[in-house]
């Protein structure tokens, strides 16, 4: 609409609105408005107040009618044209009321509008969008008015009430609020909050974007015209207080909706690489970024809960031994090869365990250190495993229900195998070519199953992998004992003596283990002959063995250390007690007095013990940065070094490098992901000796995102067959929960069984770790606390609690499987109960409201051609679009029964026809939706026919 | 910052919010995209609502849509016209239901039309022709094609009347474990 005709488009539209919503209303036909306007031009001519009380009256009738169905209609969700109305009306009443009273010149000017209304089809179309534009200005006009207005409007408050009783009822609601009846309040309110609603859930309705916008503002008009007549008396302005604290809450989620989106780091890059290699490799990506997110947070704790308050309010360097560097070390303590491998100052700083003292609290604050510390570490394990379980849950909510398989091999294949994500040519030629295998591999099975042509050699071959691969196994698990013992071994050597390759042995293997094993484990499943899928799946198994094994292997050496350093402690220990016993004998005795000044030794010259603690988190740091090296070596030489070299050697060689043997390296996924969660069992489990493994992996994670993206994007090739990640994505998850479930165990058997070092780290001289939590709540909480924990850990009390949770969960068990029975005969019961609505549906008036709104959607050729709907028994095949003719063959040659539906006009109906008059009681029959769907398509249909 | 007031209204951008999966930096950036695409049809000032289309040839040209086989039926289904051109406003509803979060349904109604190439709200024989088609270059043999499209339609269509109807469709496509993960594109 022309922005110039706005105002007198204002009066213009206001009043087609009403006529014809009145004779809409009414379900009158032309004759009866015909009458009604000669009534209201024979009106116009009275007198000004004579006007307004038979206008009121006559908008009165208007409005029982629809008023009365619109509450009626209520309980239905959606019903926008009549909500419509009712708004349409309220703003109608009070313009037309003050525009009569303030002048008589705009009811001649109406009656002028109303007489050359006469093709109100086209004006209906154009009400929606003219009276969506000028609603505001309206409602500009209102609130200015509005203290005129009230005025005004006392005076006709009596006098209607003088007129008519009935008035107040159905009279604005706006202007008369005070007089609404309750039960019309919470019907009012019930529409509101429909409207609401209908603003929350607009996105999801299938809904071309015009009429959302339109129906959006139609809703948030009414809500604000109709929220602030809600609540009466006294409680008004807190209910208009309310729902201003609402508006803004709104509005504040929004803007931090927003801003969060902002926050997510690499949404472009990620998308990059997605539409390089499709979805596959981003699910890496994207995992990876998950990762960081949860390390970060991890981060946040350790950091905020135990290292910056020892840091800040602890003791500082170099006040007592164990935050010093002993005298014999402090010659090599800054040597940069000590600090690699750890030592030196890098020992003796807030990175580990041995660094943290033991005092009760720290600082001002009256911090609990070594509650918090050991609180942190088993928070962690928890945040962890809560983080992990909702994702799994979200994930497996997203993924279908996936039962039935098999049942849709085809029709999946058919609609769900384009990965809408592929940007890349390449990519896209990589999937056509394995859509069309696996299309070939389906008939294939579909013609004949049995295609094993020597099902013998193939189990003979099978057996044999999977006999390789668990001496793989077994080795790889031997060797690294081997080595780890080999360490133990070094250790009690000099360490001058030894070499770089002595001294990071472990870490060395290891890599090189975790390096070398995947692949070898590849080219022995060619063996097998899996299909891609399980063979990936038996890889991925495998794969994860390994790492489990090495891993834990790993963790049996590191006990036997952790034990032998315990007999020297031990050693140590009793060497000091008993130097201290003679020095406080030798002093009373010689000084002849039992007040002994506390002995005065350089915190750097005490004699230690080895601290285990600090030597567990040393080999845990260690490994995690050698992995780092060692991904970040093989990504620079394996892929790019490679990408180079194929790229260049090209132009020089006898046969073609990049189509040939070398090529370019794929983006290795479930190695990548293995690795990733390998990586964070050990920080999980590192971390209680380490708080400063969670900087360290934070770093890592970091880097290795900006790293593998750049490699990914300038050195990989997508794979050859493309297979999709939607799947294993819980996998990842449920190999991540593993390896947490893993790695905390060995953590709680240290915090609970294991002695902590006398002379290191937060819990020194407690028997056990967790002491510091008994001695919390001896000391610090209420004694009747400590009663009833004492209570709840007697015997007596866990064995009911644990046999009452084994019964809970064979309940819930139960009770799951009864859910799944019921889940499946409702299955049954509905995919009958479609049948049967299926046979009844030769009347072609669709019931469902998803074909409802389908058909609303189809392309409206009426934008184009106009001149088709003039034959509407032809239009379902010229309106096929550009394709006519392609129609016809598949129409020829199905049976009647086909034939039947395809030729039911309806499809086509209630767009393509012309705008006729509306029909009424139709749409009362048709579900919640159909009102606005078919008022707006309409709307929408037609060219816009301008005066 | 200055150039965000004047693309659109706060308005307008709350209005989309409320109507799309997207947010307020999302729509901006979309309508750059837009933008990129016919320079000298769309005008950056979108305050007055103006009224400009882009045809099919364009948008196809996306590198988001440029590799997909079934890139001119998805501008077609989302363009009220049905010939693919596309206002800024069926352009943001597009990209809104391929994005991330749109709900299975929502999905799985464009993904119907998509697929429903002769618009006759029916999946028969012949559109599932041309889906596979274009998922395979057409290499299989017409006796091939035939033989997947009749297998299809014996797995879904759940009334029998050999064409798979919106019902059948949804039925098959929410048990699919794949189709949220792949039916969609990010912009």
């Amino acid at each position: 609409m022309p922005p110039k005709r706005k105002n007198s488009s204002i009066i213009q539209v206001e009043d087609v609105g009403m006529d014809v919503d009145a004779e809409f209303d009414s379900g009158s036909e032309d004759e009866a408005r015909r009458k009604r306007i000669q009534n209201r031009r024979a009106k116009s001519q009275r007198k000004a107040k004579l006007t307004i009380e038979e206008e009121e009256d006559e908008d009165e009738d208007e409005d029982k009618a629809p008023r009365g169905r619109g509450r009626r209609k209520r309980p239905k969700p959606i019903d926008s044209d009549q909500d419509e109305e009712d708004e349409d009306k309220g703003k109608r009443q009070t313009a037309t009321r003050r525009g009569r009273t303030t002048s008589k010149k705009k009811s001649d000017k109406e009656d002028s509008n109303d007489e050359s209304g006469k093709e109100k089809g086209s004006r209906r179309q154009t009400r929606g969008k003219a009276a969506s534009k000028t609603q505001k200005e309206e409602q500009n006009k209102d609130k200015k008015e509005n203290a005129k207005g009230k005025v005004e409007e006392s005076k006709d408050k009596k006098n209607k009430k003088g007129n008519s009783s009935s008035d107040s009822h159905n009279s604005d609601s706006e202007n008369e609020e005070d007089q609404l009846s309750e039960g019309e309040i919470e019907a009012l309110k019930e529409q509101v909050e429909e409207k609401k609603k209908l603003i929350a859930t607009l996105r999801n309705k299938p809904w071309r974007m015009k009429k959302r916008l339109i129906i959006l503002k139609e809703a948030q008009e009414f809500v604000e015209k109709f929220e602030g007549a809600l609540g009466k008396g006294k409680g008004r302005k807190l209910y208009a207080f309310k729902i201003m604290m609402a508006k803004k809450f709104i509005k504040f989620k929004r803007d931090f909706e927003n801003f969060k989106t902002a926050c997510i780091p690499w949404e472009r890059k990620i998308k990059e690489v997605e539409s390089h290699f499709g979805s596959s490799v981003a699910s890496y990506f994207l995992f990876l970024r998950w990762m960081y997110g949860l390390n970060l947070i991890l981060f946040g704790l350790m950091f905020g809960l135990v290292v910056l308050p020892e840091v800040m309010m602890g003791l500082p360097y170099g006040s007592i031994p164990r935050k010093t560097v002993p005298r014999a070390e402090q010659e090599t303590a800054m040597d940069y090869s000590v600090l690699f491998d750890f030592g030196g100052y890098a020992k003796y700083s807030f990175m580990f365990y041995g660094y943290y003292n033991n005092e009760r609290t720290v600082g001002v604050l009256k911090f609990r250190l070594p509650l918090s510390y050991l609180l942190t570490g088993v928070g962690i394990f928890g945040y962890s495993l809560m983080v992990v379980i909702r994702m799994m849950a979200r994930n497996s909510n997203e993924g279908g229900d996936g039962g039935d398989e098999g049942q849709f091999t085809f029709s999946w294949k058919m609609f769900t195998s384009w990965d809408f994500l592929i940007g890349n040519p390449e990519t896209a030629d990589n999937k056509y070519a394995s859509i069309t295998t696996s299309f070939k591999e389906s008939i294939v099975d579909e013609q004949e199953n049995q295609k094993d042509e020597n099902i013998h050699l193939r189990r003979f071959l099978r057996v044999l992998a999977n006999f390789m691969i668990l001496c793989c196994l077994g080795g790889s698990g031997y060797l690294i004992y081997f080595v780890v013992k080999r360490s133990q071994d070094f250790a009690k050597l000099d360490p001058r003596s030894l070499t770089w390759f002595q001294k990071n042995e472990v870490e060395f293997v290891m890599s090189l283990l975790g390096l070398v094993c995947p692949p070898l484990f590849e080219t022995i499943a060619e063996l097998e002959d899996y299909h891609p899928r399980i063979a990936l799946k038996w890889q991925l198994g495998r794969i994860f063995a390994l790492f489990l094994g090495n891993l834990y292997t790993f963790l049996f050496a590191l006990f036997d250390e952790v034990n032998a350093k315990m007999l020297d402690e031990k050693a140590v220990k009793n060497a000091t007690e008993w130097a201290y016993q003679e020095y406080y004998a030798n002093y009373s005795s010689f000084h002849n007095t039992t007040d002994v000044p506390p002995l005065n030794i350089p915190p750097a010259d005490v004699v230690r013990g080895p601290c285990w603690e600090t030597a567990v988190g040393i080999e845990f740091v260690k490994l995690t940065v050698s992995d780092v090296q060692v991904t970040f070596l093989t990504i620079l030489v394996g892929d790019f070094a490679r990408a180079v070299i194929v790229r260049f050697l090209n132009y020089c060689w006898c046969w073609d490098l990049e189509a040939g043997f070398p090529s370019y390296a794929e983006f290795d996924i479930s190695g990548n992901v293995l690795g990733l969660v390998f990586n964070q069992g050990m920080i999980w489990m590192g971390v209680f000796y380490a708080p400063g493994l969670m900087g360290v992996n934070v770093l890592r994670l970091l880097t290795s995102m900006y790293f593998q993206c750049w490699a990914v994007m300038s050195s990989n090739v997508p794979h050859e067959r493309v297979f999709k990640a939607s799947r294993s994505n819980n996998f990842y998850m449920a190999l991540l929960l593993l390896v947490l479930f893993l790695s905390l165990l060995p953590v709680i058997y240290s915090i609970m069984t294991l002695p902590p070092s006398f002379d290191c780290g937060p819990f020194s001289g407690q028997d056990r770790m967790y002491d510091v939590v008994l001695e919390t709540i001896s000391r610090d909480l209420p004694a009747f606390i400590g009663n009833i924990l004492t209570y709840a850990s007697n015997p007596g009390l866990i064995m009911p609690a644990i046999l009452l949770m084994v019964l809970a969960i064979y309940y819930l068990n139960t009770v799951s499987k009864g859910y799944q029975q019921a889940n499946t005969d409702l299955k049954k019961k509905m995919q009958m109960a479609r049948d049967e609505e299926k046979n009844r549906r030769n009347n072609k008036d669709s019931t469902n409201q998803m074909m409802k709104d389908l058909e609303d959607l189809l392309p409206d050729k009426s934008l184009f051609k106009p001149q088709v709907q003039e034959k509407p028994p032809t239009d379902a095949a010229p309106e096929k679009g550009s394709k006519p003719t392609k129609m016809k063959p598949g129409t020829a040659g199905v049976n009647l029964h086909k034939e039947v539906s395809l030729a039911s006009p309806n499809p086509r109906g209630p767009v393509s026809r012309g705008p006729g008059p509306r029909g009424g009681p139709p749409g009362n029959a048709m579900g919640p939706q159909p009102g606005p769907g078919r008022g707006r398509g309409r709307g929408r249909g037609a060219p816009p026919p301008r005066r | 910052m200055g150039n965000k007031q004047t693309i659109f209204t706060d308005e307008q951008l709350d209005a989309y919010q409320d109507c799309t999966f997207f947010t307020r930096k999302e729509i901006l950036r979309l309508h750059g995209r837009y933008h990129e695409l016919a320079p000298h049809l769309v005008p950056m000032d979108y305050t007055t609502e103006p009224d400009c289309k882009i045809p099919l040839a364009l948008i196809v040209n996306m590198p988001e849509l440029k590799e997909n086989p079934f890139r001119n039926r998805i501008v077609e289904s989302f363009s009220e016209d049905g010939m693919g051109n596309l206002s800024f406003n069926e352009f943001v509803d597009m990209f809104s239901v391929l994005s991330e979060t749109a709900p299975r349904e929502l999905k799985a109604i464009y993904a119907f039309k998509i697929y429903d190439f002769n618009v006759d709200n029916f999946l028969c024989k012949e559109d599932l022709e041309k889906t596979l088609n274009r998922l395979t270059k057409e290499e299989l043999t017409p006796e091939e094609v035939d033989l997947v499209c009749e297998k299809t339609i014996e797995e879904a269509d759940l009334d029998g009347d050999s064409k798979l109807s919106f019902a059948d469709f949804e039925n098959m496509i929410t048990r699919a474990p794949d189709f949220l993960s792949t039916f969609h594109i990010r912009i």
